[in-house]
Formats: C-alpha cells, sequence, structure tokens
C-alpha cells in the first residue's frame, strides 16, 4: 500500500488486529492457561461466597468490618447486605464480589512489586508511566473487544479488563510510596550493614505501607467501577443485571442492581481504608 | 594505630569523574571543572587514631558529609583510598563491605533516621538485628544502652512520643548498642536546640571517657568541634584547609578563612588549664630548710611559695611568714609549715570556663596537677584573664605591683615567676575584684589572638602607679617574664570596684551555645 503524505492513513488498527490474531495462535497456550486459572479463581470465590446461608455470609461480612474497623460498619454492614438480599441481588452481588476479589488479588500482586522495581530503578520508572497513562486512559470498551476476541465470552474477559483498568495506581501509589520514605532512615539501615532485601522489608515497605493500602484501596474501587463493563463481557452479576436492564429497558433492576454495586462499594473501602490505619506505622503514630 | 586513613580521596558527582580529577591535579579550579562534574570532596588525606575524637568541620556545601560517607563506603570515592582498620574499602565486595560496617562503624545521623514503626527499644537494638543476634539478647542490650543515654524506661514508646532530644539518645543508643570501633557522627546534633545540644556533647564526652571509641564527627558549628574535638579538620570548598588541635586552630590558623571562622568561638571551652598554665617557678621542695625558702623567696620575689615533694608532688604551700616563722624556731625542714589552705589543683585538661569560679575563690595560682598529683603548671590569675583578651590599661582595676626581673631563680628553669598571696587586705575583698575582673573581660573577650605570655600585656600598657611593696593594698604580686627595669607600678585600692562575690559565675560559659 503505498503511502499519500497529503492524505495520510496508517492502519494501525489493522497492526494491532494481526498482531493479536497472531498472539492469539501463539501463546494460545499460555492464554488459555491463564483463562482456565482466572476462571478457576473467580469459580472457588463465587461458591465461597454464594454457597452459605446468606444470612451466615451477612453475619461473616459484618464481623470482618468490625474487625477492621468498628462496631459502627458492622452495623451498615449487616443493613446493607440484608437489603441486597431484600433487593434480590444476592447471587448476583457475591458474583460481583468474587470477580472483584480475583481482579484485586492479581492486580496488586502485578502492581506492588512492578512499584517497587519502578521505585529502585528510574529506568523501569520511565518506561512504566506511559504504559500506565495508556492503560488509564484507554477507553475501556475499546480493548475490551480485543480481549473478548482472545478469551471469549464469560468472567474471564471481564477479570482482565477489570485488572488492566484497575492496576495503574497501584503501581503509581506503590512507586510513591517508597520513593518518599525519609532517605535518612534508609541510610541509616545501609550504615548498619542491612542488605537491600531487609531494607526493603524492615524500613521501606512498612514506613511506605499507608499510602501503599491507599493504592490498594484505589484499586478496589476502579475494580468495581467496571463490574458493568464487565458485564458487557458477558460476566454474570450486577453488572450483567445493568447490562440487561439496559437491553430490556427494565428500570426496576437497573436501580436495584446498581443499589447493590453502591452498597458494595461503601462497604469495600471502608474496611480497607481501615485496614491501612492499622499498619505499623500508623499504630506508632496514634500511640 | 591508626583507625581510619584517606589518603588522596576525590569525590566527583557526575559522570566524568575522572576526567573532573584530572583537571584538579592539574591545578584547575572546581568552578572551571563544574561542567563535567560536581567535586566535593577534593584530595583529603587525614589519619584517624584509636580513641580519638576526629572532627570535621566546614559549612554546608563543603563536603564533610560526603567524606563521612566515604569512610563507611556509603559512597565509593572517584580516586584515592579510604582505610578502615587497615583494609582498603574501595576493594571490598558489597558483602564485605556490609560487614564492615556492622562489624566496625556504626552511625548517628543529623535527623535521627530512628525507624517511626518500631519503639524505641526496638529501633537501640536495630543494629544487632543486623548482626542476627537472638531477640531476647538483643532487647537486653539495647535496654542496657538505653540506660546509658538515661532513656531507662523509655524502651516502649515510639520515637514519635520522644523530644528531639531523646530521639537522638536514642540514635546513640542504637550506635553505641552496636559495639563497634568506630563511631560516625553526621551533624549529629546541629538540629537541637541549644540547651539541648550542650546537654548532648556534654554526655558524648562523658561517654567517650569510658568507652575510649574512635569518632568521626560532623559539625558546622566551631563551638562543637573545639569542644569534642582531639584533632579538627576544617574543610572548606571540598578541600581539607587544616588539620589540628582545637588549640593549633585558634592560635595558628593556616588562612584568612579559618581565621575568620575561629573569630567568634568561646575560647574559655576551647582552651585548657594546660594550654594557658606558665611553668611554675616558685615551687620548692618540703625537704628543703626554712632559710632556703626564704632566699627562694627572696630570689623569685614572691611572699610564698607552692611545696612539692622530691619527685613533685604537690603537698602545699608556704607563706613568707611562716617560712620565717620556722627559720626562727629552728626547724629542719618546711613540712610543720605547710599549710593545704588556699592550695586549689586543676587538671591541665580542665576547660579554662571551670577556671574561673576556681579561680576567683583562691589568691594563690590554681595549681595544675597530673594524675599522680605532680604539679606541671600554674595557671595565675592574670594569666587567665589575658587569654581572654588583651588587657587594655583603661580597665586596669587590678592593683599591681611588680618587682623585679627573676633569672636567678634556684630552679634552673625559672624565667617567670608567678606567685601570689593575700596580705594585708582580707582575702575575700582580694577576690572579689577577681571574680568582677574575671566577668568583665569575660565578656568584652575581644577576638583577639591568644597570648601565651600572660601579664606582658600589662606591662606593655604601662600604666605609672606609685611603687607599692608586697602588703600594700595589692593583693597580687607577680613577675612578669620578660621584665626589664624594675618598674612597679600599683593602682587604685580594690575596694573602689564595686564587690562582686567570689562565686560569681564566668558567664562566658553561655556564650558559645
Amino acid at each position: 500500500m503505498e503511502f499519500d503524505f497529503f492524505n495520510p492513513r496508517i492502519p494501525f488498527g489493522q497492526w494491532i488486529e494481526s498482531f493479536i490474531d497472531w498472539s492469539t495462535e501463539t501463546f494460545s497456550l499460555l492464554l488459555s492457561l491463564l483463562s482456565t486459572v482466572l476462571g478457576g479463581l473467580y469459580d472457588f470465590f463465587f461458591w465461597a461466597l454464594s454457597s452459605p446461608v446468606y444470612l451466615i455470609m451477612i453475619v461473616v461480612l459484618a464481623a470482618l468490618a468490625w474487625l477492621a474497623s468498628g462496631w459502627k460498619l458492622a452495623v451498615f454492614t449487616l443493613v446493607g447486605f440484608y437489603l441486597i438480599r431484600a433487593l434480590d441481588q444476592w447471587t448476583n452481588s457475591m458474583s460481583t464480589l468474587a470477580l472483584v476479589i480475583v481482579a484485586v488479588l492479581i492486580a496488586v500482586a502485578i502492581s506492588i512489586p512492578l512499584g517497587i522495581l519502578a521505585a529502585k530503578s528510574d529506568i523501569v520508572s520511565t518506561i512504566l508511566k506511559p504504559v500506565l497513562d495508556f492503560m488509564q486512559s484507554m477507553p475501556a470498551l475499546a480493548y475490551l473487544v480485543p480481549i473478548i476476541v482472545i478469551f471469549g465470552i464469560g468472567q474471564v474477559p471481564g477479570a482482565i479488563a477489570t485488572i488492566i483498568f484497575a492496576l495503574p495506581p497501584g503501581v503509581r501509589l506503590t512507586e510513591l510510596a517508597i520513593r518518599q520514605v525519609d532517605p535518612e532512615v534508609v541510610e541509616a539501615g545501609q550504615a548498619f550493614g542491612a542488605s537491600d532485601g531487609h531494607i526493603l522489608s524492615r524500613i521501606q515497605l512498612p514506613l511506605a505501607m499507608p499510602t501503599i493500602m491507599a493504592g490498594i484501596n484505589q484499586v478496589i474501587m476502579l475494580a468495581l467501577s467496571m463490574v458493568v463493563l464487565a458485564g458487557m463481557a458477558g460476566a454474570q452479576g450486577l453488572g450483567g443485571a445493568v447490562i440487561s436492564s439496559i437491553s430490556s429497558l427494565n428500570i426496576a433492576l437497573g436501580v436495584e442492581a446498581g443499589l447493590a454495586v453502591v452498597i458494595i462499594a461503601v462497604y469495600l473501602d471502608r474496611v480497607t481504608a481501615a485496614l491501612g490505619n492499622r499498619s505499623a506505622l500508623e499504630r506508632a503514630r496514634s500511640a | 594505630m591508626t583507625a581510619v586513613r584517606a589518603s588522596h580521596v576525590y569525590k566527583v558527582f557526575g559522570r566524568n569523574g575522572k576526567e573532573v580529577v584530572q583537571g584538579l591535579k592539574a591545578g584547575k579550579t572546581r568552578d572551571e571543572l563544574k561542567r563535567l562534574g560536581t567535586a566535593a570532596v577534593i584530595d583529603a588525606s587525614f589519619e584517624v587514631e584509636k580513641g580519638e575524637s576526629f572532627v570535621v568541620m566546614g559549612l554546608s556545601g563543603s563536603g564533610k558529609s560526603t567524606l563521612i560517607r566515604m569512610i563507611n563506603g556509603l559512597w565509593a570515592p572517584t580516586a584515592g583510598t579510604v582505610e578502615v582498620a587497615g583494609q582498603d574499602i574501595s576493594r571490598m565486595s558489597s558483602g564485605q563491605l556490609r560487614k564492615l560496617r556492622s562489624d566496625n562503624i556504626a552511625m548517628v545521623f543529623q535527623h535521627f533516621a530512628l525507624l517511626p514503626h518500631r519503639t524505641v527499644r526496638e529501633n537501640a537494638a536495630y543494629a544487632l538485628e543486623i548482626k542476627q543476634v537472638s531477640k531476647t539478647h538483643r532487647l537486653e542490650r539495647a535496654d542496657h544502652w538505653l540506660q546509658v543515654v538515661g532513656l531507662g524506661g523509655w524502651g516502649d514508646k515510639y520515637p514519635g512520643q520522644l523530644s528531639g532530644g531523646m530521639q537522638q539518645r536514642v540514635g546513640l543508643a542504637r550506635a553505641l548498642a552496636a559495639e563497634t570501633d568506630i563511631l560516625l557522627m553526621d551533624e549529629a546534633f546541629s538540629a537541637l536546640d541549644p540547651l539541648i545540644r550542650r546537654e548532648m556533647q556534654d554526655q558524648l564526652v562523658e561517654l567517650q571517657s569510658t568507652l575510649n571509641k574512635t569518632i568521626i564527627f560532623i559539625t558546622h558549628d566551631l563551638n562543637e568541634a573545639m569542644y569534642l574535638g582531639d584533632r579538627i579538620a576544617v574543610m572548606r570548598d571540598g578541600r581539607i584547609v587544616q588539620i589540628g588541635t582545637a588549640e593549633d586552630i585558634l592560635t595558628d590558623p593556616t588562612d584568612e578563612y579559618v581565621a575568620s571562622f575561629v573569630q567568634d568561638v568561646d575560647r574559655t571551652r576551647v582552651l585548657t588549664a594546660s594550654s594557658i598554665m606558665q611553668r611554675p617557678t616558685a615551687v620548692i621542695t618540703d625537704t628543703a630548710g626554712p632559710r632556703m625558702a626564704i632566699r627562694m623567696m627572696e630570689d623569685v620575689k614572691t611572699s610564698g611559695l607552692l611545696v612539692t615533694t622530691r619527685d613533685r608532688r604537690l603537698v602545699g604551700q608556704i607563706s613568707d611568714r611562716a617560712a620565717v616563722n620556722a627559720s626562727r624556731e629552728g626547724a629542719k625542714d618546711l613540712r610543720s609549715v605547710i599549710t593545704t589552705e588556699n592550695v586549689l589543683t586543676v587538671r591541665p585538661e580542665t576547660p579554662m570556663s571551670e577556671l574561673f569560679a576556681q579561680s576567683s575563690s583562691s589568691p594563690v595560682p590554681l595549681a595544675v596537677v597530673d594524675e599522680q598529683d605532680r604539679l606541671i603548671g600554674v595557671v595565675p590569675r592574670i594569666a587567665l584573664l589575658n587569654s581572654m583578651a588583651s588587657v587594655s590599661p583603661s580597665t586596669g582595676e587590678l592593683p599591681i605591683t611588680r618587682l623585679s626581673d627573676s633569672d636567678t631563680g634556684q630552679q634552673a628553669e625559672a624565667d617567670e615567676v608567678v606567685a601570689s598571696r593575700p596580705t594585708a587586705g582580707d582575702p575575700a575583698g582580694a577576690s572579689a575584684v577577681g571574680g568582677a575582673s574575671a566577668v568583665d573581660y569575660a565578656s568584652d573577650s575581644a577576638p583577639e589572638g591568644v597570648s601565651g605570655e600572660g601579664p606582658n600585656d600589662i606591662d606593655d600598657a604601662g600604666r605609672p602607679g606609685a611603687a607599692s611593696p608586697i602588703g600594700g593594698t595589692a593583693p597580687f604580686v607577680f613577675t612578669p617574664p620578660e621584665s626589664a627595669g624594675a618598674s612597679a607600678f600599683g593602682g587604685e585600692s580594690p575596694e573602689a570596684e564595686p564587690p562582686t562575690g567570689p562565686d560569681a559565675p564566668a558567664p562566658t560559659d553561655e556564650k558559645g551555645v
């Protein structure tokens, strides 16, 4: 194809398409393994959350809220999740919760080590920056299509889209948190002969923990905001309910599912924020 | 034994470090080479002996912090070698370097650098944790060292709950608990309030007297440098411009820069009794007879003598009157008339600031004695005043009688005689004058060179006055060293001076803080 300078057209999309076709074939084994792992994880969490009687589950969630924060959050949890059940969104909610847990676990498992690497190496940081910008600002719908092409319809493409969208703040805040640790304290570790691993695990991570927890909190909230999109990719759950309410103009279902999302969001936000306040550093500060 | 040796050490930040070093060696200045890299330390060479307190002093940006970080290998020198305990650390692997740091070198930081998420006890145990000492044992050691620095019972607190001074004590305990030979202190007291800083300095000096560590102390505060350092290296723009004792730097600065630096220093904390003491000449052994004593008093023109044993151990003093009485009674030696009254002794290392009070309450010169009580010098009051500044004639309230030359003392070393004793006037009054003058001079202390030749300035000032013999209104009698003629001068009576108590404190203590 000739390139016309005055009427330029670069077939970037086609290149990506062929690249995706190529990688789907080349890495098919790897991709199917990934698909199996993600699917298996989702199935496990969904089973764990949805098989007990809903009342028991509500009490367990409320107990977690009590441990992390206090009785006020526990009361909110009891009322909120009972409301979810009353709105007939229990199974959908547990499905969504399972998807969020899987996506967040994997996003955190990737983003914290990447953040540490970026904090240690300016080269890694420079390379990661545009990649993270890309992941955060690219419309999710745009990369949902290739993901569906690769992984098909279901929970797995939903989880992968969620991971891509929710990952960047985890990396960014981890990098920031570690770079913000007082260099004199790090130097003190070095001056007393501590190894790099010791300095990371005993000095940098504990001191960075409040900011890292804020990053994890952001990851969770972003993951939850992706549930509707995950529904588009064919994932079950609240997202799926919202999507079907759109297609069938079912106002009641849409509102009920939406309200359930809000309750879960508030619950996860408050619990993780409270966990952030329980790091060693915060305990020392409030002592 | 040398603990740390740095030879021709350069540290350049920037990519072209070696080039910059070449340029500097070829005689280019730091500014000319700025574009290639920043030379933080240029051609630094020094040795620190085991057990020595070595202070590196300079303003910010002079390279002192970089220098200290090359000693424990946090920075690698661009050129030159650093040896710690005889090993060249630039050749060490990072593992060996870590071991060296945990076994040989502990560090105290300017902003304490404590771990905020750990208790004080765990912080103090940090160095031992790296050495993989068992938990119970290391916490026990931490408690011990917290006790030593005066923080017993604070172990369960968090650093954030402590004041700055206390936090730095934790920093010190952490460094001491490492039980290393070498202690690096990077502006360790600079972030503290003046009073706390002073307290910490005193504590460090006290600890050092029992621990005997090799301390390398960085500071920008010359008073601190002079107080803490056995030797001081003054740094400017990356170079060490002078290395010497506090006194060397104070009395013999190498250049204008150092001179302007030491201008404001509080001399009373720096100079010690040994630096202003004079050779005792009015001294006699206790086996000598009273006649001998009288003759000697005539020779050296004093009215009293310090008495020592044959091996120069100070036993007391005798007055002329006592000697005459003893001679009349036919005593064979002086032992029966020796009195220890008014004889105050100090150590050579006693700082001047502590001499004022003692001197003002004693009519006799302070006797400087060593550990074995042997007399090694005397500090007459006038020498004390004179070390603070030149004495100007307009302030001369000391009634001084100069008697005569004294080159004929029985002791061969006699070249100056300093002795005094209260005579007719009441001793308290005389002391009062001394006390008051000490205060006056101290607060007026002009930043001029310290003259070692005590009374000369007074001599030069040449205040004419009626010659007054011993026993007149003059509470002091002394003979200046190179006195030529017998021009005696006395002065107004001591009563002219408002009496200040003999215990009037020397106010200069607070000056340098």
